[in-house]
């Protein structure tokens, strides 16, 4: 599903040049269950970032799904985006003035979904994630988990392959994090390959493929059988 | 990304951010309703002159002796030519034509009017008692000329207010008697005092009967023949007679010239419409600078909304798509600005109208059309900028800051 091969990120900050990615070969399947882990500034978010397509290497060839995504325009990026990459973030990133059931259409909407269809997927997403008592309720009057629960919905609304959670667990405490992986695992279960970047241990462990980055390379890369 | 989606979209930012969405409402309703207030002051002040003018004397055309057109001569010759005189005869055969109502032969000079030892210096005018229907004057005491035939003439006259105020002060000027030249008139009216018309000040005349102001000024000839045309429609006819009239007359030959009110009065119009166009463009200045606060605000909006910029991004939103969101927020916005704007306007025009009722305030048809039009095309401008700026947030830089 996913093939990096020699995936160079430089950032210049300064006037001095920092090697986020360097050199980094990596093939995940379609299906994996994948935890990255890793000191900060190792690299962990700029690779989910490149991998994501809202950042660009500065070498190397990045192939999804068989087809070479590298030096695709940012308009043809955004659509295998909105169609194939669900995003969570570790702030949520909900649109404070729109409803619950509003930031969960939000892609749909940017898709130009008909809102008949809108309407039948959005009534399933919430049950499914147990929002429907919630649904009108804008996200300040959400707890942390039921908004990280929200930015699930919305980044499976358009039935990506691919979901990328970044420090997911990372604004939640420890039990609502369980709840959040909870459900990141049962969207893995349901065929979805997941990502999640992480810097709590007991998380990452419970991953089938862990990753391991220390000044933007890959030193480990281990599995286990579900 | 549908229109009705977009819409809405752009219809909740506008309401999410209430006191942002209020400032720019007001700067841009301030904007229109200043180029529809502005413009209706102007419009007003020309239907106010166009009203006076109708006042001077409805249908008028005016017969003046010489062409102002030069003519064909031989080559080589030079032909002193003189315009044939216009006479009572002239003025008297115009009465044909079935579409002139009224005629006031005019003859115009400059007279001492003497009462006892008091000396005032001003226009005499000769004419015939049609003058005050054509002319509109009013009068504040007695009559005016006494009809009959203007070749002969009683020793009569009506005198301008302030004439009769200088010359018989402190007592009625009704029945006295006061010397123009060698001739003595009998004061059977006074005017009411309406001040500056047409070139005159009626304040200031002297109006005797036409045969006597020939006497007086020792000519035949007329300074101009006033017509009154029977409507308004009539007019271009009364005109087209009185040139034929006289070119019988005259053996053939066009030596009148023959203006009506309506050529002056189009004049009038286009200078005061070209003002109100200048003050409605000066008005839309205002416009302008509402546009750049539209900008202004809408910059401090994409700084603020960053994180969610670069969420949109995130989830598959096209940089078109973000200045597409931001340019509709905008246009939104101008176009309740205008609305508030046009209201306001509205508003302002009928306060105006009541303290000044006399002058008909309205904001002719193409303010109500560009104030609209300017906001919502300067809006779109101005939020050009910054909704570019928006599309190519950097969404990685966007969505790492809180």
């Amino acid at each position: 599903m996913i093939r990096l091969r020699g995936i160079e990120r430089v950032f210049r900050i300064g006037g001095e040049e920092v090697h986020a990615l360097r050199g980094v070969t990596l093939e995940i399947a379609a299906g994996e269950y994948v935890s990255i882990m890793g000191p900060s500034g190792s690299g962990k978010s700029t690779l989910l970032n490149v991998v994501g397509l809202l950042d660009r290497p500065n070498a190397g060839r990045y192939e999804l799904d068989g087809r070479d995504v590298t030096d695709l325009s940012d308009d043809e990026q955004a659509r295998v985006r909105r169609e194939r990459i669900g995003f969570v973030f570790q702030f949520f990133h909900l649109v404070p003035r729109l409803t619950a059931a509003q930031n969960i259409e939000l892609p749909m909407v940017l898709a130009g979904i008909d809102p008949a269809e809108r309407h039948a997927r959005l009534a399933r997403l919430l049950a499914e994630y147990g929002l429907e008592a919630r649904s009108r309720h804008r996200p300040d009057e959400l707890s942390g988990g039921q908004c990280q629960r929200v930015a699930i919905a919305r980044a499976m609304s358009m039935h990506p392959g691919l979901i990328l959670a970044d420090e997911p667990t990372g604004n939640l405490d420890r039990q609502t994090g369980q709840e959040v992986i909870a459900v990141l695992e049962r969207v893995h279960h349901g065929g979805g390959t997941v990502m999640i970047v992480t810097h709590d241990p007991e998380i990452g462990a419970r991953a089938h493929r862990r990753l391991r980055m220390v000044d933007g390379a890959v030193v480990s890369d281990e599995r286990s059988e579900a | 990304m549908r229109f009705a989606d977009l819409l809405e979209f752009a219809w909740r930012v506008v309401r999410g951010y209430r006191s942002r969405t209020l400032l720019i409402l007001l700067a841009m309703g301030i904007g229109v309703a200043a180029v529809v207030a502005v413009s209706s002051i102007g419009e007003g002040a020309r239907l106010y002159v166009v009203n006076q003018f109708g006042s001077l004397g409805t249908h008028l055309v005016i017969v003046l002796p010489g062409r102002s057109e030069t003519a064909g001569a031989m080559p080589g010759v030079l032909l002193g030519r003189t315009p044939r005189d216009l006479t009572i005869d002239d003025a008297l055969a115009l009465k044909r034509s079935p579409a002139i109502q009224r005629i006031a032969p005019l003859i115009v000079g400059a007279g001492d009017v003497r009462v006892g030892a008091r000396v005032r210096e001003g226009p005499v005018l000769g004419s015939t008692a049609e003058l005050m229907a054509i002319r509109h004057m009013e009068l504040a005491q007695g009559a005016f000329l006494p009809e009959g035939d203007p070749r002969h003439s009683q020793p009569v006259c009506v005198i301008g207010a302030k004439v009769a105020r200088e010359l018989f002060p402190g007592r009625s000027a009704l029945g006295e008697w006061l010397r123009i030249g060698d001739r003595r008139f009998r004061v059977v009216g006074v005017l009411a005092v309406q001040g500056e018309s047409l070139g005159f000040n009626t304040d200031e005349i002297v109006i005797v009967p036409l045969a006597a102001a020939q006497a007086l000024f020792n000519t035949e000839a007329l300074f101009r023949i006033l017509l009154e045309a029977k409507s308004r429609e009539a007019i271009a006819v009364a005109k087209a007679d009185a040139e034929e009239i006289l070119r019988e007359r005259h053996e053939g030959k066009r030596d009148v010239t023959v203006i009506t009110q309506d050529a002056v009065l189009a004049t009038f119009d286009r200078i005061l419409r070209a003002l109100t166009l200048a003050v409605g463009g000066l008005a839309a200045i205002s416009l302008a600078v509402a546009g750049i606060l539209i900008m202004n605000v809408m910059l401090i909006s994409v700084v603020q909304r960053r994180g969610e910029i670069g969420l949109l991004k995130a989830l598959g939103a096209t940089g078109g798509q973000i200045a597409a969101a931001f340019i509709t927020e905008s246009v939104l916005l101008a176009l309740g600005g205008a609305g508030v704007g046009l209201a306001a306007g509205k508003l302002g025009q009928i306060v105006i109208g009541q303290i000044y009722p006399s002058v008909p305030f309205t904001p002719p048809w193409w303010a109500l059309v560009a104030a609209p039009l300017t906001a919502i095309a300067t809006a779109v401008l101005f939020a050009v900028a910054p909704a570019r700026r928006a599309a190519k947030l950097d969404p990685v830089r966007a969505l790492s800051r809180r």
